[in-house]
């Protein structure tokens, strides 16, 4: 038998993982293995709740990525119930979800990803943290980043009732209209978030495509996986975080499928890994071909490189103009490098911000009628929506009762969970095969092969 | 002298209350001045081999969130208290088990079952093993208990912080009252045993009597935002729940569902908010209480929404 070495916990990750480095008897590195080591049981304890409670409850999977898991479950509700959404409440939940992703991202770049970008692989293991940014950074640029934080989820509080788990959500629209005050505050915090975006894309371009260690991952080759993507774009292509039509890519960049959420059981399929409690999605007509990339097999990625490689760009001149930099940088879309994501959640970040000036203007916002009541009740809804890591469908099945009796829900990172684990292989392979030592720096770059993604483990594993 | 030592970790939890550390802000720049943190995997480096040289009671404190769902992380759980002077339950998992403790109506097998065998999205199917044999090692996945369980139902818990997740106000006080030592007798919820009506923005609204005829779906009635949801016909847990979340849901138009559990004092928070609807019912026609049933069709699962796990009644 051979031996295994383990880095666990996985940290600075939302949720549980852990990464097993297995050797042969001889010491030679064999494989890694990425294991998510807990489960919830969602999919079941869900199953005879009352239906309209189920975006408040399924939004428990995760206290990162709530939100998003709110909005897709309300999107179900508004399906399941055949009820449209006046505008001014489609313009609330996208002010809200725009917030929210902005945040996240936001919360990836500085607290999570930050010791990754800003400092190196070599720094010291207690300095890799977001103390050990902002002490990089300096205490002004941490003061700024704490203060945005606060203030956008503040504009999050008010629409939805709280910071981090939003109430607001019913079928056909949500609970509370916005008043002129609130929405004169919104327009200040929203400029306020589109400048800091401006500075964090400036910090970026200065402070990590300008230093010694970013630019030499982005090119390595195995941080390069040649996959399917997929996407929501509205109806000119662009990214669309709350709405749209799901496209996917081939690795080529052409377009391979274009849906609609209510077909995703045609396009997707999951596969049980017995040694992980997270399940992996695959295309299903393309098939699972094990862990390679290439279009003979069905492994796609998802979440903000995906989303820049499906679509054409945004309807945001500064989210685009970042865009076409990006693109005409790394040598043209579609973009395989995983170390991109990083740049990608940037330029993100400037759509986001740009977004929520935009609904924050709207005359619509303030209008009253911020709900329909719904004239039935049908017996199955989807919903889906963009997630800061990806592609979320929530689908849930009722009763004539208006009990839930199935539910399933294809979380962001389980879309890339095999994309992960194949970027881990294929990098652990390059790092660790010559080695007879292991050092803590290849392990930290191991890690940061996996946190280029911002998967979230709890969402995955549900 | 040395800082004293902090720690954060999560068992069965979902990250919410982690967020509520990094909500401090400002204050989070304060503690680290104050103390320092030796584990805290969400966003420091640290790992699980760290722990093991830290001698018995070396941490000051310990802030631990979600509850108890696999053998890892009651491990987990036993481990830090063995190192820590203060443990506290952070947030209402670790409390009462919080809404993952809604598997207790279904028991393990029936939870794995649905994922990994029955969802329509699978094209093949299988549980996840104890043990997978790959050509090289055998790789270990923790099994789950039976059942999920509140955390001291595992360890001696001093401290319990409650909420989903608790404010970063009531955070930060409970954080810097145990590094000054002025934290109150051990046991105790660090919130006041104040019904969340009593701090309702909308009490005046409340009539001293309430007598309802029905009660209504969320989808199927619009609602006043200004008067008591109960007064309405609204199911609204506030009368039952816990107080100190600032009335969060309510300001948002929502009807409270009791994620700061229940008062000092109550073991059964459903049985306690069965007892407060039943006081407002003006009927006792069975055939008419049956009417008013259909207005709440998952009682259980509405009213023990966060403390099942913790709850009396019969579950897996």
């Amino acid at each position: 038998m051979g031996k295994i070495i383990s880095i666990d916990p996985i940290t600075r990750l939302e949720g549980h993982g852990s990464l097993r480095l297995v050797y042969d008897d001889e010491g030679r590195f064999q494989d890694v293995y990425l294991q998510a080591p807990d489960f919830k049981g969602f999919e079941k304890f869900c199953e005879g709740r009352a239906v309209e409670e189920l975006p408040a409850l399924t939004q428990k999977i995760c206290g990162v990525c709530p939100t998003a898991h709110h909005i897709a479950g309300v999107k179900a509700l508004d399906d399941l119930f055949g009820v449209a959404v006046p505008p001014a409440a489609r313009a609330i939940r996208e002010l809200m979800h725009n917030a929210f992703i902005f945040e996240d991202h936001l919360l990836h770049f500085f607290y999570l990803g930050g010791a990754d970008l800003f400092l190196g692989p070599d720094e010291p293991m207690m300095d890799r943290n977001v103390f050990g940014v902002i002490k990089k950074l300096g205490t002004d640029a941490g003061a700024r980043i704490i203060d945005i934080r606060k203030q956008v989820r503040q504009l999050h509080a008010t629409i939805s009732g709280s910071a981090l788990y939003p109430v607001c959500g019913l079928p056909g629209g949500v609970s509370k209209a916005i008043s002129p005050e609130e929405k004169a505050q919104f327009q200040v915090i929203t400029q306020k978030a589109l400048a800091f975006a401006e500075w964090a894309v400036g910090l970026f371009h200065d402070r990590v495509l300008e230093g010694r260690h970013y630019g030499s991952l982005l090119a390595r080759p195995y941080m390069k996986s040649d996959t399917y993507y997929m996407g929501l774009v509205d109806a000119d292509g662009n990214v669309s975080f709350y709405d749209g039509t799901l496209r996917i890519i081939d690795p080529k960049g052409d377009v391979y499928a274009s849906f609609e959420a209510a077909d995703y059981l045609s396009h997707l399929a999951e596969r049980v890994v017995p040694y992980s409690y997270m399940k992996q999605l695959y295309l299903k007509q393309v098939g699972w071909k094990g862990l390679v990339d290439g279009p003979g097999s069905g492994i796609y990625r998802v979440g903000p490189l995906a989303r820049l490689n499906v679509s054409s760009g945004f309807d945001t001149p500064l989210a685009q103009t970042e865009y076409e930099r990006m693109g005409a940088a790394l040598g043209g879309w579609p973009v395989h490098s995983t170390f991109a994501y990083h740049w990608a959640r940037l330029v993100e970040i400037l759509y986001a911000a740009e977004n929520m000036v935009r609904l924050s203007s709207l005359e619509q916002l303030t209008d009253s009628a911020v709900r329909n009541l719904p004239e039935g009740m049908g017996s199955s809804g989807v919903g889906v929506c963009e997630a800061p890591r990806g592609t979320l469908f929530h689908h849930y099945d009722a009763d004539r009762k208006g009990l839930a009796r199935g539910v399933n829900l294809l979380v962001a990172t389980q879309n890339n969970a095999a994309g992960i684990q194949l970027s881990l292989s294929e990098a652990a392979r390059a790092i660790l095969a010559h080695q007879t030592e292991i050092d803590d720096t290849s392990l930290n770059v191991l890690e940061m092969v996996f946190r280029a993604y911002d998967p979230c483990m709890a969402c995955a594993t549900h | 002298m040395p800082k004293p030592k902090v720690a954060m970790y999560w068992l069965a939890g979902c990250g919410g209350c982690e967020e509520s550390i990094l909500d401090l802000g400002v204050d989070l720049l304060a503690l680290t001045d104050r103390a320092d943190i030796v584990f805290w995997p969400i966003a420091m480096d640290a790992k699980y081999r760290e722990l093991d040289p830290l001698p018995d009671n070396s941490i000051d404190v310990v802030l631990i969130n979600g509850a108890v769902r696999d053998e890892a992380q009651e491990r987990m759980a036993r481990l830090l208290r063995r190192k820590s002077k203060t443990v506290i339950a952070h947030g209402i998992c670790a409390q009462a088990g919080g809404v993952p403790g809604l598997a207790g109506f279904h028991g393990r097998d029936k939870i794995l079952q649905r994922a990994y065998q029955e969802v329509p999205s699978l094209e093949s199917g299988g549980l996840p093993q104890a043990e997978t044999q790959t050509d090289h090692a055998r790789l270990r996945l923790p099994s789950l208990r039976e059942s999920l369980v509140p955390l001291d139902r595992v360890i001696a818990v001093d401290y319990y912080l409650p909420g989903c997740p608790p404010p970063p106000e009531l955070v930060k006080e409970a954080l810097f009252n145990a590094l000054d030592g002025e934290l109150p007798e051990r046991g105790s919820v660090l919130a006041e045993s104040v019904a969340l009506c009593r701090t309702c923005p909308r009490l005046a609204s409340k009539p001293d009597t309430i007598h309802l005829k029905r009660f209504h779906r969320l989808y199927e009635v619009r609602w006043d935002p200004d008067r008591c949801f109960l007064e309405q016909g609204l199911i609204c847990l506030g009368p039952a729940t816990r107080g100190g979340c600032g009335a969060q849901c309510l300001k948002a138009n929502m009807p409270c569902r009791g994620c700061f559990g229940p008062l000092d004092n109550v073991s059964d928070m459903g049985a306690r908010v069965v007892a407060m609807l039943a006081t407002l019912l003006d009927e006792t026609d069975p055939e008419k209480l049956e009417n008013i049933a259909a207005g709440v069709p998952d009682p259980a699962g509405l009213f023990y929404r966060y403390t099942l796990a913790a709850s009396i009644i019969k579950r897996r």
